[in-house]
This record gives structure tokens, C-alpha cells and sequence, in this order.
């Protein structure tokens, strides 16, 4: 995994970690300058994943390019094609359902959910535990079994559409979420117990991969990292989408900036994002679950850009159409992109196993980062 | 009752009453070469699949249960695997420094099984000096594993093997003050009268509060010097390098592999011993009753139990704990265990002086 | 800030603005060589304080590109777009990465993918595609008989 690729005049070496990992991340290649075990310049060389996802939409249908994009962040599928459907009914002026609204909602936060779980676990791996994984993925399971029944897939899952959803609940879907939420709580307290209070997680992952508000804002990071250093950059809140102005949630920021407080932000998100799914379970409306809309969809002349809130971070979906049946250009601004330029502000001067560390709090998905 | 030193008994009378006393020695020497290796590969095997076990259980899984009943056939098949294999030599490495350290780490083990008691009357070598002996020898180890990372001609492999070494010697002081401190007690080096001085009770008991942080610091110094988690760091997957074995493949990788394994049923043996009375039954004081029902449980019988209760222990920490970086992992012993256990010897030695024991 | 005023505000700066109706957000055009003055205004003054850049982007016209920014404030909480339009034979324009550090890795994938040129950048190359790679990727014109599949 680790290879010297060169050295520098002053004695520095030069080495490779990645695009193999033991763990999880997806292939990230990143070359790392090192002086004796400090850190001094970190690389990304990205592309390894590279699917051309934006060139591949110009030549897709306004309904099939939904599709493309859960294949991006693949752990927060459902918020992706959340909003590349929002900004289709955006340009369509589509009015959708109250019910298909609130299914919505639920379903990006179970996915949320699901995809802090699995963050969860495999940053506990490459911090050295590796029963923690076991753990998360008991609970991840539960959820895509839920989401199994109704969408019909584990991971992809292409259930969103312009006006809708897709098909309607599977009739167990309620029971079956209040069953999770009923296990889910009485594991949080073994999350903490295992992981946060532990006394060394905690000094592997304090004062580590330091970023500030000022730098946080100026390499545009979003999601989890911009709000443990302050940052109040929540879409749910600032510019809500479907009934998110509707539920009562709290914004979670911290202020240190440093691992820890990334990991906090997140465990303390899933708690919220089980109070919303919470509020709206038992009150779902009746209706239907999609709006009439035409069989092929032609935007008028124009831009439209929308933005969501993935697990990630603030996901934006830009879609440049001269009024065909296919976008004239879709560009999707991705969070792990912006959070990745951070990383090497955020390791400088540090040892290479704070590294690990700081790569994991950061949660970065690489299919997301290349396209 | 059944009882090894029976066994050894016989089998010394049958030698004495048939040959010369020279050749009887000289075949008991064989003897017990040949079960010592036997015991070995026995150990290996059941402790690399107590390991897998034990964690699918704190995992929620299964773990192996395919190869032979309930999987107990996992690790032979591991074993014939791993001598299949090619044993390759790499190209600018020391072959014959390449060669010997697997054997140096196998010989070191070999060695302190010599004073270990597993029984009553049931020891290799019962000598004066046994816990210095011990503690003396296993710090030969360090040698191999300096001599493998040295020989392999990897950077990586050095790098780790010199994390490895400093990581063994530091914690060999903790370790060995903490020997001490029973030792003071006992007033004696050898193994057989320590275990006997805990004939009215295990010494964790007797000697209550600074035994108990004797044990503690015992344990966390002997996660360290066997390289076990959460101070693995030197060889973990997701950090920088295999450490120190990354090169070795094949037989010569098995030898390593299983080395660490006994080691850290040798070094939970030496617990046992020093705290928990070895092969001596719970007696607790003078209650003559209580004890005499204790005696019926054959001695060999005690000294499994407590050995495999503090590898579980052992092994549990690997599968809850995250790894410390090497420097925490330094400054945990320097900062913070050695001064301790001085402060614990010096307080054993009050304890001892003024009778505060039981 | 109402768009009404940012209108005023920008029209003040840069007399040369051109403002573009319908869009969910203030859409302007500016001439590309006025466009590093421009955003160091709508950084650093006080009522604009647009400090989070969050989409940096090109769009080929087959006749021109378009160089598209998307500005957000996190103190005032207004948002809006500037847009360039820049020469597709000799496509150059002048790098914000000094102002918005995000800038740096989103002009590196502009460059792979459209081939324009930033001036001053610090570190101008490939991203994505292989260090080696011909051809700007997603121009308009961009053929690759070997991977793409025309329908």
C-alpha cells in the first residue's frame, strides 16, 4: 500500500497512500511529502473514479439522469436524487403531493441516517477498533431492509421522480420504521459508551485536523466540517425544501473545529434526524404519492440550481437547458470536493497517524469527489 | 485423583529401573523436548482459533464454522496453507539474518517455558533465579524482531521493527518492577516457592491494594511487549507498514505468527503465577474445609483456567480499544506507569516490612 | 440585501454590469478583464461580504464559453451569480483562488475538463483526467471514437 516514489533535495520523502485501502474511503490516491514522521505537503490525485457523469446527462432524458446520480454519493442516494428531481420541478414548476413530500423527507432521513452509521463505524476502524464496524452495520442492515421493502433496492435506490415518488409505501413500512426507531435508541447509549467516552479515541482525535471558521468558509466547506468550526451553513434551515420549514430540529454546531467535534456534530445529527422521522411517521397524509406530470419533460430555456443537504454536506445540482428534452449542462457541486481541498490545510505540521484520523472525520465519499 | 506428576513419576521410575541413570536422563531430555514442541504447535493452533472466536463473539457473527466441526479444524488448515506457500527471500536482504530471526523468536519462547509450573510437581526446570530468568530471556526477543526488520532491506520494515523495539524495552521496566513487587512478598526468586507461598491465598488477595495495581500495570505492560492492541501500532493494516514481518512469507511467517501467540500465553502463565498462585487451588486463610474441597480439582485443571481467563482478558482489549500513536503509546509508559509502579514497589515494600498483609 | 439594492450597490462598482431578469437569484454578466477588481469588492466590503464561493463552472455556447460563480454570504445571507464570457479559441481568464481557497481545486477541474486557462494560478493542471490525457473533455466538440458511444 505504501510505496516511496522519490525524495526531495532537502531529505524529504515522498510517499503514496492509496488508491488500495484496508478500510473504506473508495480510491483515494493522495501523495503525501513527509520530514522524518511530520507532515508537510498532502496531494490528492483524483480520477480514479471518474465516470463523466456531467458529459453522460447531456445525452440522458430529464427522468433518466435522476438515476445517474445516486451512483455519486452512494451512501446518501436518496437525498441526491432528491435534488436533481427538486430542480426538474423547479424549472417544470411542478407542484407535488403532501404526502409524496413527506415520504420524501422520511426517506432522506433514514438515509442520513444509514450513511453516519457506516461514517461511524469505519472511522472507528481506522482508528484501530474494529468492533464498532460490526455494530453500525447491524443498524445500517435494518435500515435497508426498510428500505428494501419499499424501493425495491439496498444502496441505489431510484425512487424519486420529478413529482413524486416512484410507488407507494410498502404497507409495513410505519411498524417497521418505529421498530427501528425503538432499537436505535437503545444502542445510541452504547455508541457513546464504546467510542466517544473512551479515553483514547479521545486523544487520537482532539486537536486533531484543526480548521477555523474564517478557512473553513474560504475552501468551502459544507455539511459536518463547516459546522463544527462554527459555521451555520445548514440548507435544511436556511433555504428549506418540502416540509422541512414544517419540522422542529436543532442546527448542531460546535466551535473547536477539530476531529472531535466533527465526530460529535455527526452522532448528535442522527439523534435529530430521528426527531424529525419522529414528527412525521403517524402523520402522513393521504393523497397521492405522485403529481400528474407529462411522459417527457421538457424545461423551458434557462439555469436552475438547486440545493440539498446531503450527509455530506450541501450538494448543488445546476441545470443549464435550451428548452430539448436533455439538459444542455448539468453540473453538480459536490461536497467532498470542496471538503477535500481542506484536508491538507488541516494535516500540516502533523503526524501521519493524526492523518487517518483527520481523513476520516472528514467522511469523504471518492465516487462523489470524481463524478 | 488424576494428577500429571503421576505420569512423570512412572514414566522416571520405568526409565531409572530398565537403563543407566545417564541414558534415562538423556531420554527424559528428549522426552520433554518433544512435548514441549508438541505442546507448542497444540497451543498455537487452539489459541489462533480461541482468537477467531472470541471475536466473531464480540463481533455478532459466527465466526469459522466450516472446516471441521464448530471450525476447530480452521487453523490446521491455516497451518498446511502457510507451508505451502513460497518462502520468498527478498533481493538485496541478509539471507542468513533473514533466516535466523524467525528461529531466534521460536528459541526465546521455547526458553521460558523451562521454569513454568503447570502443575503440581510438574515443571521443567524448578530454578533458584526463576523470574529473573525469566524476565532476563524474554528480553532476547527484542533481538529477533530488530534483526528480522534490519534483514528484510525495506525501509517500512525498519522503520516499524524500530518502533517495535523501543516500544518492548520500555515496557519491559514496568513489567519487571511489577514482578518485583511480588517478589518482596514472596522473598524468593523461584518460581515453585512463589507458588507455594500462596498456599493460604493468592497473593492478589493477600497483599490487597498494591498487588492490584501491580496486576493492572502487569497487564497493560504485557499488551505492550507482545505487540497486542490498542499498542500495535507498529504493525497495524490501516497505518503505514506490516511492520516488522512484512517481508516474511510462508513458514518463516507462520514461526512469527505463532511466536506471538505463545508468548502471550507465556506472559499470561507468569500473571497467573505471580498473582493468582499458578497451579495452587483458592485457599482463603486456615478455613481447612473450604480448602480441602478446593484440592479436589486437579492442579493442571487450576492453572489452564487461569491462564485462559487472562488471555480472554487480553483478547478483549484487542476488539474494544482503538490503537494509540506511537508517541502516546511512549509517553504512556515513561510519564506514567514507571513512575507508578516505583511508587508501588516502594509501597509493597512498607507493606511487606510492617506486616500489612494477610 | 433586497436584489433592488444589490443592483444599486453593484451598478456603483462596475458601471459595465449587465444584469440578466428571470432566475432565482441576481444574475450578472461583467467583462472578464474586469473581474478580479470586482471580486476583491464583493469579498472584502462590508454590506456585500460575499465570502463563500460554492459553484465555480464553465458552459460551452459552441461559440464562447461562460464562466459561471455562484456567491453566498454567511453574514448577510444574500446569494447571487456573476457570469464571463470568454473567448473559446484563447480561453483565459483571470484566477479568485488568493480570495476563496476553495477556487483553487475548482479551476483545476475547469481546466481539465474545458481547457481555460487561469492567470496566476498556483498550480494549474490535471485533475481528473490522466496527466497525459489530449483533448478537453466536456467542449462541445470533444470526440473520442474509442470511449464514447454515440446513440
Amino acid at each position: 500500500m505504501i510505496e516511496e516514489i522519490g525524495r526531495t533535495t532537502e531529505g524529504d520523502l515522498i510517499i503514496n497512500v492509496g488508491p488500495q485501502h484496508p478500510a473504506t474511503h473508495g480510491v483515494l490516491h493522495l501523495v503525501i511529502t513527509l520530514n522524518g514522521e511530520t507532515i508537510k505537503k498532502v496531494e490528492p490525485h483524483l480520477g480514479y473514479i471518474h465516470r463523466s457523469i456531467e458529459k453522460m446527462c447531456e445525452s440522458l432524458s430529464y427522468r433518466q439522469f435522476i438515476y445517474v446520480t445516486s451512483r455519486m454519493d452512494y451512501l446518501s442516494s436518496h437525498i441526491n436524487n432528491h435534488g436533481c428531481a427538486l430542480c426538474v420541478e423547479k424549472g417544470l414548476q411542478i407542484e407535488v403531493p403532501q404526502r409524496a413530500q413527506y415520504i420524501r423527507v422520511i426517506m432522506d432521513e433514514l438515509t442520513r441516517i444509514a450513511s453516519h452509521e457506516l461514517w461511524w463505524g469505519a472511522m472507528a476502524m481506522d482508528l484501530g477498533a474494529f468492533t464498532p464496524f460490526f455494530h453500525a452495520f447491524r443498524e445500517r442492515e435494518t435500515i435497508t431492509d426498510i428500505m428494501e421493502k419499499t424501493c425495491g433496492a439496498r444502496l441505489t435506490m431510484n425512487y424519486m421522480v420529478p413529482g413524486g415518488v416512484m410507488a407507494e409505501l410498502h404497507p409495513d413500512f410505519q411498524k417497521d420504521v418505529k421498530d427501528f426507531i425503538q432499537l436505535y435508541k437503545s444502542k445510541f447509549e452504547e455508541y457513546n459508551e464504546l467510542v466517544t467516552g473512551n479515553v483514547i479515541f479521545q486523544n487520537r482525535m482532539k486537536s486533531v485536523g484543526i480548521i477555523s471558521k474564517e478557512d473553513a468558509i474560504s475552501y468551502g466547506c459544507s455539511g459536518p466540517v463547516a459546522r463544527a468550526s462554527g459555521v451555520t451553513c445548514d440548507i435544511r434551515k436556511l433555504y428549506p425544501y418540502d416540509i422541512y420549514n414544517k419540522v422542529e430540529f436543532d442546527e448542531i454546531t460546535e466551535t473547536e473545529g477539530d476531529s472531535f467535534a466533527r465526530y460529535v456534530v455527526r452522532l448528535k445529527e442522527m439523534q435529530q434526524s430521528i426527531r424529525i422521522i419522529e414528527q412525521l411517521l403517524d402523520n402522513i397524509p393521504e393523497g397521492d404519492f405522485q403529481a400528474k406530470t407529462k411522459a417527457v419533460l421538457k424545461l423551458p430555456k434557462g439555469e436552475f440550481y438547486q440545493r440539498v443537504e446531503t450527509a455530506r454536506g450541501e450538494l448543488g445540482v445546476y441545470i443549464v437547458s435550451e428548452g430539448g428534452t436533455t439538459p444542455y449542462r448539468i453540473k453538480f457541486r459536490s461536497p467532498g470536493f470542496s471538503n477535500l481541498s481542506a484536508l491538507e490545510h488541516m494535516v500540516k505540521g502533523l503526524k501521519i497517524g493524526d492523518l487517518v484520523a483527520a481523513m476520516g472525520s472528514l467522511d469523504l465519499v471518492i465516487p462523489d469527489i470524481d463524478r | 485423583m488424576f494428577s500429571l506428576e503421576n505420569i512423570t513419576r512412572i514414566i522416571h521410575e520405568w526409565l531409572n529401573s530398565h537403563f543407566n541413570p545417564a541414558f534415562a536422563l538423556l531420554s527424559e531430555f528428549i522426552l520433554v523436548g518433544l512435548a514441549s514442541i508438541t505442546l507448542f504447535a497444540v497451543l498455537g493452533l487452539s489459541l489462533v482459533f480461541m482468537e477467531r472466536k472470541v471475536a466473531a463473539v464480540m463481533q455478532i457473527r459466527l465466526g469459522p464454522n466450516r472446516v471441521g466441526p464448530k471450525g476447530i479444524f480452521q487453523t490446521t488448515a491455516d497451518t498446511l496453507k502457510l507451508l505451502m506457500k513460497e518462502g520468498l527471500v527478498p533481493d538485496g536482504a541478509d539471507k542468513f539474518l533473514f533466516t535466523l530471526a524467525p528461529f531466534i523468536v521460536m528459541i526465546v519462547a521455547m526458553l521460558i517455558l523451562a521454569p513454568i509450573a503447570f502443575a503440581r510437581n510438574f515443571q521443567i526446570w524448578d530454578i533458584n533465579i526463576g523470574v529473573l530468568y525469566l524476565s532476563a530471556v524474554s528480553s532476547l526477543s527484542v533481538i529477533g524482531i530488530l534483526m528480522a526488520g534490519w534483514a528484510s532491506n525495506n525501509k517500512y520494515s525498519l522503520l516499524g521493527a524500530m518502533r517495535s523495539g523501543a516500544q518492548i524495552v520500555s515496557y519491559e521496566l514496568s513489567a519487571g518492577l511489577s514482578v518485583l513487587s511480588i517478589v518482596v512478598m514472596t522473598g524468593s526468586l523461584s518460581i515453585k516457592d512463589i507458588i507455594l507461598s500462596q498456599e493460604n491465598g493468592w497473593w492478589i488477595f493477600k497483599a490487597h491494594i498494591p498487588a492490584l495495581i501491580s496486576f493492572v500495570i502487569f497487564i497493560i505492560a504485557v499488551t505492550a511487549e507482545t505487540n497486542r492492541a490498542p499498542f500495535d501500532m507498529a504493525e497495524a493494516e490501516s497505518e503505514l507498514t506490516a511492520g516488522f514481518h512484512t517481508e516474511y512469507s510462508g513458514m518463516r511467517f507462520a514461526l512469527f505468527f505463532l511466536a506471538e501467540y505463545i508468548n502471550i500465553f507465556i506472559v499470561c502463565a507468569i500473571g497467573a503465577t505471580l498473582f493468582f498462585g499458578g497451579w495452587m487451588p483458592l485457599h482463603i486463610g486456615q478455613w481447612q474445609a473450604f480448602n480441602h474441597i478446593m484440592d479436589y480439582i486437579p492442579s493442571s485443571i487450576w492453572f489452564l483456567g487461569k491462564t485462559i481467563g487472562l488471555i480472554f482478558l487480553i483478547m478483549w482489549f484487542r476488539w474494544t480499544f482503538p490503537r494509540l500513536r506511537i508517541d502516546q503509546l511512549l509517553n504512556l509508559e515513561w510519564k506514567y506507569l514507571l513512575p507508578i509502579s516505583m511508587f508501588n514497589l516502594l509501597l509493597m515494600t512498607l507493606v511487606a516490612i510492617m506486616g500489612w498483609h494477610f | 440585501m433586497l436584489n433592488e439594492d444589490l443592483k444599486l450597490k453593484l451598478t456603483e462598482i462596475l458601471p459595465a454590469i449587465i444584469f440578466e431578469e428571470g432566475g432565482e437569484w441576481l444574475n450578472a454578466f461583467i467583462p472578464p478583464e474586469e473581474l478580479k477588481a470586482f471580486v476583491k469588492q464583493l469579498r472584502f466590503s462590508e454590506d456585500l461580504h460575499f465570502d463563500y464561493l460554492f459553484c465555480l463552472t464553465c458552459i460551452d455556447w459552441k461559440t464562447h464559453f461562460t464562466m459561471v460563480y455562484h456567491f453566498s454570504s454567511t453574514l448577510h445571507r444574500h446569494n447571487m451569480v456573476i457570469k464571463a464570457k470568454i473567448d473559446r479559441i484563447n480561453p483565459e481568464i483571470e484566477t479568485v483562488s488568493d480570495i476563496w481557497r476553495t477556487a483553487e481545486m475548482l479551476e483545476r477541474e475547469v481546466y481539465d475538463l474545458f481547457g481555460v486557462k487561469f492567470l496566476h494560478h498556483p498550480d494549474l493542471r490535471r485533475l481528473i483526467m490522466p496527466d497525459d490525457w489530449e483533448g478537453w473533455p466536456l467542449r462541445k466538440d470533444f470526440e473520442d471514437p474509442v470511449n464514447m458511444i454515440k446513440l
